[in-house]
C-alpha cells in the first residue's frame, strides 16, 4: 500500500506505468524500480535460492544481495531493486507461483 | 580506454564532498553511482542530523544530500562526469577500473582513485532469517521514504542502535504500526532522546530479547522471541510468539570493502569498525599508491565524519598529483579539526578505538 499522508515527505503518485509480472498486467508509477512497483503489487516472494530453492524477498533494496533478480524483457538476471520500471515492461520470476498467495 | 585524473566509486556523503574538493584544486573526475540518483545513505534520511553546523546538522538528511549535490553544479562536463545506473564491478592496483552501466563495460585508466561505496548490513543468524518478509532497515527505509510503499501491516524492529529507533519512528510516520523493538543487550543502544519518543507513543521497547525463529510458508507471518541472560545466552522456557508480517533487522553495517580488496589493499578486521578496513596512512591513502578510501568504507560511523573524510580524501589525491588547491592548507587543517571534534566525547570512543587499532591515529 502506498503511503497517503506524511509529514515531511511529498510522493507523487501520478503518473502510471504499466507493465506484466508472470505475464499479468499491474501497475505502478514513474520513479518506481521494477522491484518497488511488485512490492506495492503484493509480490513479496522475489526468487529461490539456488541450491535449496528457498524462497526470497526484497531484502536490502539496493543492490547488494541479489535476492529480486528476475528476467525483464528477455534479459536475465536483473536487479529489480535497482533498475527503474518503464511502459510495457515484461517481468518474469522463476518463482513456483503456485505456493504463493 | 577512458583516461582520468580522478574516479571517485561511490555518489553518497563521502564520495560527494571528494569530488567538490578535487574539482575545486583542477582534477578533472569522474564520479561513479550505481543507483539512479547521487546522495547514498542520505536521501532517505527524514530526521534532523545530529552534530555540529559545520557538517549541517538539524539538517534533514535528504537536505544534506541536495546541498552536497547543488555543489557540484557549474563543473563543465569535461571537469566533472557523473554516472549513474553505474557500478564499479572491477578494481585492479594499476587503478584500471570496470564499470558496468546499461548493459555495457567501459574501462576507466585513472591516475587516483577514491573508494567511497559505504557499507552493507548485517544479517543476524536465527532459524529461517531468509523468509520474504525480512528485511534490513536500509531496504525499509527505501521502499517507504523513496517509492512511497508501507513495507507491510506491522512490524517488528531487531535493534535499537539508532538507525533500528529512527527506522522504527520513520515507519510511525508512514502510517505502519510498530510492534516492538527488540534489543538482546540489557540496555537501549541508540539515543536516549528517540527512544523516549518511541515510547511515548506506545512502542515497546523489549531488553534481553531476540528472535530465535521466524515462522511463514512463503513469507513472514510470526516470530518466536526468547529472552537472553546477561552472558547473552537463551533463558529456556521464555519464547513467546508474536504475529507480524515484517521483520526489520537492525543489527548494524559493515563496510562494502569488496573493491579494495579486489585491487590488492591490505585490510584488516576491526570489530568496533564494522570488518573489514583498509589500512591507510593518515592522507587516506590506502596501502596501493593514490588508492583512497573515505566514509563508511573505511569503518562505520556517521554522515558527518564521512563528508570531512571525502574533502580531506579529495585534497590529498590533488595533492599528491600536483594539483593545487585555492586555500589547500588552511583547509586540511581545518578538516583535520573538524575531525578530532566529531570523535570527541564517549560517542567517539568506539570509533577512535578503531582506528587506532588500524593504526592511523
Ligand atoms: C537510519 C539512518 C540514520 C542515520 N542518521 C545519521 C545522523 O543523524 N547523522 C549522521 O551523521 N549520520 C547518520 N547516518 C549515517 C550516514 O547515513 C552514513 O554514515 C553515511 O551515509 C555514509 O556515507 P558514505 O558516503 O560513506 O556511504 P553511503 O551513503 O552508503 O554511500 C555510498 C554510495 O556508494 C554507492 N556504491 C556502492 N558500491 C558501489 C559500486 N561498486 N559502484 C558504484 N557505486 C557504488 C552506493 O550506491 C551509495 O550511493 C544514518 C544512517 C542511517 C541508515
Ligand atoms: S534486493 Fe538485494 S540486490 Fe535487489
Amino acid at each position: 500500500m502506498r503511503v497517503k499522508e506524511h509529514p515531511i515527505l511529498n510522493f507523487n503518485h501520478q503518473n502510471e506505468i504499466h507493465f506484466t509480472y508472470n505475464e499479468k498486467p499491474m501497475v505502478g508509477y514513474e520513479g518506481d524500480t521494477i522491484g518497488a512497483a511488485l512490492y506495492d503489487n503484493g509480490i513479496r516472494h522475489f526468487s529461490d535460492s539456488v541450491v535449496h530453492k528457498r524462497p526470497r524477498g526484497l531484502y536490502c533494496a539496493i543492490g547488494n544481495c541479489g535476492s529480486c533478480y528476475m528476467q525483464v524483457n528477455g534479459v536475465e538476471n536483473v536487479k529489480t531493486c535497482m533498475t527503474l520500471l518503464e511502459d510495457d515492461m515484461r517481468v518474469i520470476s522463476e518463482v513456483d507461483e503456485d505456493k504463493d498467495d | 580506454m577512458i583516461n582520468r585524473d580522478l574516479v571517485i566509486v561511490g555518489g553518497g556523503p563521502a564520495g560527494l564532498s571528494a569530488a567538490k574538493v578535487a574539482l575545486d584544486a583542477g582534477m578533472k573526475v569522474t564520479l561513479i553511482e550505481r543507483f539512479n540518483q547521487l546522495g547514498g545513505q542520505l536521501i532517505k534520511q527524514t530526521h534532523k542530523f545530529f552534530g555540529s553546523k559545520l557538517q549541517y546538522a538539524k539538517t534533514r538528511g535528504f537536505d544534506i544530500a541536495k546541498i552536497l549535490i547543488d555543489d557540484l553544479n557549474g563543473f563543465s562536463h569535461d571537469q566533472l562526469e557523473i554516472l549513474l545506473d553505474a557500478t564499479c564491478v572491477a578494481l585492479y592496483p594499476d587503478k584500471v577500473l570496470t564499470v558496468y552501466q546499461y548493459g555495457k563495460y567501459m574501462k576507466y585508466n585513472a591516475k587516483s582513485v577514491i573508494v567511497a561505496t559505504g557499507a552493507s548490513e548485517k544479517i543476524l543468524a536465527f532459524e529461517n532469517n531468509d523468509l520474504p518478509g525480512i528485511y534490513g532497515a536500509g531496504a525499509i527505509q527505501t521502499i517507504m521514504n523513496i517509492y512511497g510503499i508501507q513495507p507491510g501491516k506491522e512490524v517488528v524492529m531487531v535493534g535499537s542502535g539508532n538507525i533500528g529507533l529512527i527506522v522504527a519512528y520513520q515507519l510511525l510516520q508512514a502510517g505502519v504500526k510498530v510492534s516492538a523493538i527488540l534489543e538482546a543487550a540489557s540496555y537501549i543502544g541508540g539515543y536516549l532522546v528517540h527512544a523516549s519518543k518511541l515510547k511515548r507513543l506506545g512502542v515497546d521497547i523489549l531488553t534481553n530479547t531476540t528472535v530465535k525463529k521466524a515462522v511463514g510458508e512463503e513469507k513472514l507471518e510470526k516470530i518466536i522471541t526468547v529472552k537472553l541472560d546477561e552472558k547473552w545466552q537463551e533463558i529456556p522456557g521464555s519464547e513467546a510468539e508474536m504475529d507480524t508480517d515484517v521483520l526489520c533487522i537492525s543489527v548494524g553495517l559493515s563496510p562494502l570493502h569488496q573493491l579494495m580488496s579486489m585491487a590488492g589493499v591490505k585490510m584488516v578486521d576491526i570489530s568496533e569498525l564494522g570488518g573489514l578496513v583498509p589500512k591507510k596512512t593518515c592522507d587516506y591513502e590506502t596501502t596501493v599508491d593514490n588508492v583512497y578510501a573515505c566514509g563508511d568504507v573505511t569503518g562505520i560511523e556517521e554522515a558527518s565524519s564521512a563528508m570531512v573524510e571525502g574533502r580531506i580524501c579529495g585534497l590529498m589525491a590533488a595533492n599528491h598529483l600536483g594539483f593545487k588547491h585555492p586555500n589547500g592548507e588552511q583547509l586540511e587543517d581545518d578538516l583535520n579539526n573538524q575531525l578530532c571534534v566529531l570523535r570527541q566525547g564517549p560517542c567517539g570512543e568506539k570509533i577512535r578505538c578503531g582506528l587506532k587499532k588500524v593504526g592511523e591515529i
